[in-house]
């Protein structure tokens, strides 16, 4: 799996991340997605259609057209 | 000169975790990441909050507070700001408690805009949900007794009430009603929110609370880092006043100095 390929019209994926429509490349684990937006996997929760994917099954888990994705982390708060 | 034998206080004990400072502090609204590093450190704090947000895509700002906060030397307590139903709430906890770190969790669950004060039925519903998924719940709350028992029974390992509203800086407003909470309630107590400078935080813990978590007195003072040392001196002066027990009100002068031996 090459994260670096270029979406192909016929067989890229459709998904929703963090409320945007985004294309990706065919075949990818939640893992290689992460690896695709240039995120460390250890320092994002990822969520998705609404369940949480633990992190250990991030690297077995594919991602499926139409996957409705929320990616999230720590950031300042009271 | 020999040193002064002062009270020995209990420690902070909230869900089984023990803490040194009874000041918890958030992370919110720092200018910059550095003065929040260095305010943290000055309060002595060493329970922090956090908030749970989406990962920005776009900015490619990818740094995350753990960029510049050791999980080693502080505890991490996520919070579910933001929430406006037990649902979400839960839905935030679940999330926070999936970055690993501990299964504590500061439960908000806002009512109104506005306001920014509890939707108490609901934060009973999202509390009792997560404490059966095993969750240690610190929940805000309002100065209400009835409350503020309703989420002890419903197992939270701290109730904690606010002085004021969030970000309000009024101060302790309801004395008597955080009395009260502490004297019925027998899990620990933190007062949430409200105090704005160090003489409010002084106060709320001459009412023999257990800690106070703030934030916005600390990031929105012109000096961050001056205000937090003051503010874990006001705390710790405030606990000890308490310890120590105050005298009497009267509402007539009582004489300090001897009233015989007065010269004719």
């Amino acid at each position: 799996m090459n994260p670096n390929v270029t979406p192909d019209a016929g067989t890229a994926v459709s998904i929703v991340v963090n409320g945007a429509p985004r294309t990706i490349p065919p075949d990818l684990t939640l893992d290689g997605l992460l690896r695709h937006l240039d995120l460390d996997p250890r320092a994002v929760v990822v969520e998705v259609n609404r369940e949480i994917v633990r992190r250990d099954a991030l690297a077995t888990t594919p991602v499926r057209d139409g996957d409705q994705i929320e990616l999230v982390h720590f950031v300042g708060g009271g | 000169m020999t040193a002064t034998a002062t009270l020995a206080d209990r420690e902070l004990t909230i869900g089984g975790r023990t803490f040194r400072s009874r000041l918890l502090a958030g992370t919110g609204k720092y200018k910059d990441n550095e003065t929040m590093v260095r305010a943290l450190e000055a309060s002595g704090a060493d329970v922090v909050t956090v908030a749970v947000r989406r990962v920005d895509l776009d900015r490619k700002k990818k740094e995350g507070i753990l960029h510049h906060l050791d999980p080693e030397r502080f505890f991490l307590l996520a919070n579910t700001a933001g929430c406006y139903t037990a649902e979400d709430a839960v839905r935030y906890a679940r999330l926070a408690r999936e970055a690993g770190f501990n299964e504590f969790i500061k439960l908000e669950v806002i009512g109104d805009q506005e306001t920014l004060l509890p939707d108490t039925a609901g934060l009973i519903e999202a509390a009792t949900t997560l404490v059966s998924e095993g969750f240690q719940v610190l929940a805000y709350t309002n100065d209400d007794l009835i409350t503020a028992l309703r989420l002890e029974d419903a197992g939270c390992a701290a109730v904690m009430p606010l002085a004021s509203p969030i970000g309000s800086g009024l101060g302790l407003l309801n004395p008597y009603g955080i009395r009260t909470i502490k004297h019925r309630l027998r899990v620990p107590v933190i007062v949430d929110a409200g105090v704005g400078t160090a003489s409010d935080a002084c106060v709320t813990m001459e009412q023999g609370v257990d800690g106070i978590l703030m934030n916005t007195a600390l990031a929105a003072a012109d000096d961050p880092v001056e205000m937090a040392h003051a503010m874990r001196l006001a705390v710790e002066a405030g606990r000890r006043a308490y310890l120590a027990g105050r005298m009497p009100k009267r509402e007539v002068a009582v004489p300090s100095s001897p009233t015989r031996g007065m010269l004719d």
